[in-house]
């Protein structure tokens, strides 16, 4: 029979087997595989039209480059975090911990319209920022918050394991050597923790470009202003768009896939680089 | 542990400004990032005291919307699971070519937009979709209805249980189930009283979270719900309608529920984590979003 057989003497291969590719048909491949088919029902020159119109585009340049702006940040702060968790005690240090997986168990709902009620004039830190001229809700900074908010999770919690792993005795000898901290730092332990840095921020990336829940209420959402990529969908979808929503969704979808694979690329090489099993 | 090795060695301490430095930066981004958002829902919640907060949550909607959050976890959180179940078995107890395509077909519902999730539903069951007119001609509704929040949700969280179990199979290896088997154990019953007792911990993992997303997911629910009050709307629907009608106070007591859940799941999750770490001595698998 197959070839699993000559490998496992256990049963309920075929039945396991079977049964996680037809649900995953189901539920995954068959409604996606509408995405695409529901594309090809525009002619190519009214897809491009769909897909770049001006205010399509200008919510291109607010989702991505905000979502590449919020994964620096994480990226830098994530890093530090992590360093502060693995490397120092204080107090508090185990709620910190915890605490820090609250973007993914808060439903984006409740952030976005907690961010909201802060950073507008009369909120807690939006009064502060008020008479310095800085506004933060209903402009594009709003939605550069909310995905801080929900990508910084990713750069703590990839970076965070493998930097516990990590050798003092690697550190020793660098020191031993002559270095001093910022050169182990930067020479020694950077270069270990690279590939999980960069694939922290992908995931924060990936996610903050498709993020919808928590970005609404802060962003105001103004037309080629603060109105993001997942938004325009919706509001195609209201006024039966289907074909120009689906458009959008499919360049979307294949970017999601894209970075899907650059992510998997990125563990790969994590793994390899530590020698840990994914 | 290795925080005071660090610490203790001359060799590895961060001088006292460095440190001095990482932390209040590091610690006030967490606190004006990630608390005050946490701390303003209650605080907002609970403006015109506790007496109207009560009488926020008591309104009808509100008990509709928690009782169809409920019912699509309820349904959603088993479905996912049995497959969480299923799809492991087969990945960490057998080999098979195509198992890493497998792996990663089953991650796409994470890094697919909650609003596609949600757009792909109508464009299988909505009015114009595949099956619409078939679905009207015999008068059963999917979308804008309860049928489509629950697949919107069982979508989204799809990977979750999946995604715990395969790492932490395939790290036990398959001695302890050949062991039973060798000895005349049937498939269950090596399942039952070998493979389960094994997996409990990282199933209620992946349980919890799935459980928490299915509980909290807005977007792709917000696509095929049509916001019917009293019918349609799940507790974070009901959080944007009340929101959006500058029903401020009500807004924040119903989302206060939602922030009470997420404090439980992160209680929940960092005493199953304490389990695995224990018990394994192996670290779940780098964790997705919620």
């Amino acid at each position: 029979m197959s070839s699993a057989k000559k490998n496992s003497i256990f049963p309920g291969f075929g039945l396991s087997l079977g049964y996680t590719i037809v649900y995953l048909s189901i539920i995954v491949l068959i409604p996606l595989s509408a995405v695409v088919l529901k594309t090809t029902s525009l002619t190519f020159p009214a897809f491009l039209d769909a897909v770049t119109a001006p205010r399509v585009m200008a919510s291109y340049r607010l989702s991505f480059g905000m979502a590449l702006l919020a994964g620096l940040i994480n990226a830098i702060f994530g890093l530090l975090l992590a360093w502060a968790l693995v490397r120092y005690t204080f107090i508090g240090k185990n709620l910190v911990d915890a605490l820090v997986d609250l973007p993914f168990a808060l439903p984006t709902a409740v952030t976005g319209i907690a961010l909201a009620a802060l950073y507008s004039k009369n909120g807690w830190i939006g009064q502060y920022l008020e008479p310095l001229g800085i506004k933060i809700a209903f402009t594009p900074w709003g939605v550069l918050v909310a995905l801080i908010f929900i990508g910084l999770p990713f750069v703590v919690r990839t970076v965070q394991p493998i930097l516990e792993e990590i050798e003092i005795e690697l550190e020793e000898a660098a020191a031993s050597l002559g270095a001093s901290r910022w050169q182990t730092f930067k020479k020694v332990v950077l270069p270990i923790l690279f590939p999980a840095l960069l694939t922290g921020f992908a995931l924060a990336f990936a996610r903050a470009v498709g993020e919808y829940g928590s970005v609404i209420f802060i962003a105001g959402n103004i037309p080629m202003v603060s109105e993001i990529t997942p938004l325009i969908i919706i509001t195609k979808l209201e006024q039966y768009d289907y074909a120009g929503a689906t458009a959008i969704a499919s360049v979307m979808l294949l970017i999601s896939l894209l970075l899907l694979l650059a992510i998997n690329g990125l563990q790969a090489w994590t793994a390899q680089k530590t020698g840990r099993v994914r | 542990m290795n925080t005071t090795r660090f610490e203790r060695s001359s060799a590895t301490r961060d001088s006292t400004i460095v440190k001095t430095l990482v932390l209040v930066l590091s610690l006030s981004f967490f606190g004006i990032f990630l608390l005050m958002p946490l701390f303003s829902v209650f605080t907002e919640a609970l403006y015109k005291g506790w007496v109207y907060y009560f009488k926020a949550i008591a309104e009808p909607d509100t008990w509709s919307a928690i009782k169809l959050t409920l019912l699509a976890a309820g349904v959603a959180v088993p479905l996912n699971l049995i497959f969480g179940v299923a799809a492991s078995w087969a990945i960490a107890k057998f080999d098979f070519k195509g198992k890493h395509l497998l792996i990663t077909l089953i991650d796409i519902p994470f890094s697919v937009s909650p609003v596609i999730a949600g757009l792909i539903f109508v464009l299988v069951f909505g009015a114009q979709g595949w099956f619409g007119s078939w679905l009207s001609d015999h008068d059963i509704r999917i979308i804008f209805a309860v049928p489509g929040i629950i697949l919107a949700t069982i979508f989204v969280t799809f990977p979750f249980v999946a995604r715990e179990l395969i790492p932490l199979m395939e790290a036990q290896g398959r001695e302890e189930e050949e062991a039973a088997t060798v000895l005349g154990a049937s498939g269950w019953q090596t399942f039952w009283y070998v493979t389960l007792p094994n997996i409990k911990w990282g199933l209620l993992y992946g349980v919890i979270l799935c459980n928490a997303r299915a509980m909290g997911e807005f977007g792709a629910v917000s696509v095929v719900s049509g916001h019917i009050r009293g019918y349609t709307n799940t507790i974070p629907l009901q959080v944007e309608i009340l929101y959006n009608e500058y029903n401020y106070v009500a807004a924040f007591a119903v989302a206060s529920l939602l922030a009470l859940l997420a404090l439980l799941t992160l209680a929940a999750k960092t005493y199953v984590e304490w389990h695995l770490k224990s018990e394994t001595n192996a670290a779940p698998a780098i964790e997705g979003p919620l």
